[in-house]
């Protein structure tokens, strides 16, 4: 559907922040009205940029974690201590302020109920962003493409999206959604308690035989261990896509 | 090509190649000049600076694209790029 839209040059654009949602102690969901979206595919990034009096600008790029099902663009912005942009975004932004941005952006980086699977997603703190905008998108379908999700937060109090993630679970026998605490775990935590491994891939991912398509997303550590091991266990590459979390943009 | 830099994924090309180009960029097939891989610019390695974005090649290094923007200007060297493949929108 995405594709009967003629080419068109990215340009900047105002939304409209309509509602915050608070995510986690770091973390909170935007959801903003634009009035000339095209639409998105999940998987897909926004850049956003803030102009300050002196006009200077900051850039920084964001992944969208609302389906293309839902009205509104949502999202979920981590802060970052030493950020140019994120403080701003999490701190000072509020309901009815405007946003700058530019999207959607990237065609690789994306899943479609059509694409099929079984879905491989893993991710990394904020990584899940896009990751979730693809369960989304697969629960809005009533999919039963298999997927598996596999989350690596530091502690449990930093888990995004946590109780929609436990409700898509619950409510749908071919998703599995494992998390991994890295840091600090409950004290009744069962789960994983480390950083993703080879072991925990080959205990967690569907065997390379069932052809997966993997997303990962996440910090450059996790993204590039985590693609690194998973090319080891025998899946191919060209099925392995990456996404990096680190500085982007600058000024353009 | 060493991996001391921090780069990003040919998807964080997507921004400024949307600015520029009217196709869908992170899907091009592109042929390295240099070691002739083919691949999507999205598996490719983008390194963003605020002079401008170089987008390598994965199997080599090599640069594919240099994009340098100014006050309302772009250079674009696409020298380490032999061919490109775009899907036309229909």
């Amino acid at each position: 559907m995405e594709r009967t839209a003629l080419p068109r040059r990215l340009e900047w654009q105002l939304g409209q922040v309509v509602a915050i949602v608070d995510e986690t102690p770091r973390t909170r969901s935007l959801l903003l009205d634009v009035p000339n979206w095209p639409g998105h595919t999940a998987g897909q990034h926004v850049d956003v940029r803030l102009t300050a009096e002196d006009g200077y600008q900051a850039q920084r790029s964001y992944s969208i974690a609302s389906p293309p099902e839902e009205r509104n663009v949502v999202l979920t912005v981590e802060r970052l201590e030493d950020g140019e942009v994120s403080p701003y975004l999490t701190e000072v932004l509020q309901e009815g302020d405007q946003l700058e941005l530019r999207g959607p952006i990237g065609g690789y980086f994306t899943w479609r109920v059509a694409d099929g699977g079984p879905l491989l997603l893993i991710g990394g703190g904020s990584g899940i962003v896009p990751l979730m905008a693809m369960l989304r998108h697969r629960a809005a379908q009533h999919s039963a493409v298999p997927a598996r999700l596999l989350y690596s937060s530091r502690a449990f109090e930093e888990i995004i999206y946590r109780q929609e993630l436990a409700q898509l679970a619950a409510a749908d026998p071919t998703l599995m959604v494992t998390h991994t605490l890295t840091r600090q775990q409950p004290p009744d935590w069962t789960g994983y308690r480390r950083r993703i491994d080879r072991a925990m891939l080959a205990e967690v991912a569907w065997p390379p035989s069932e052809q997966p398509q993997a997303f990962v997303c996440g910090p450059t550590a996790l993204v590039e261990s985590v693609a690194s091991a998973l090319v080891d266990l025998g899946h191919e590459a060209l099925r392995v896509k990456t996404e990096r979390f680190g500085p982007s943009g600058g000024t353009a | 090509m060493t991996s001391d830099e921090q780069h990003l994924d040919g998807n964080a090309a997507g921004g400024i190649l949307g600015q520029i180009f009217a196709f869908e960029m992170t899907t091009a097939e592109v042929n390295c000049a240099n070691c002739d891989a083919v691949g999507p610019i999205g598996a490719a390695l983008v390194y963003a600076m605020a002079m401008g974005t170089i987008i390598r090649c994965p199997s080599c290094g090599e640069a594919l694209m240099r994009i340098t923007h100014g006050p309302q200007r772009f250079w674009i060297d696409f020298s380490g790029t032999r061919l490109m493949q775009l899907a036309a929108t229909e």
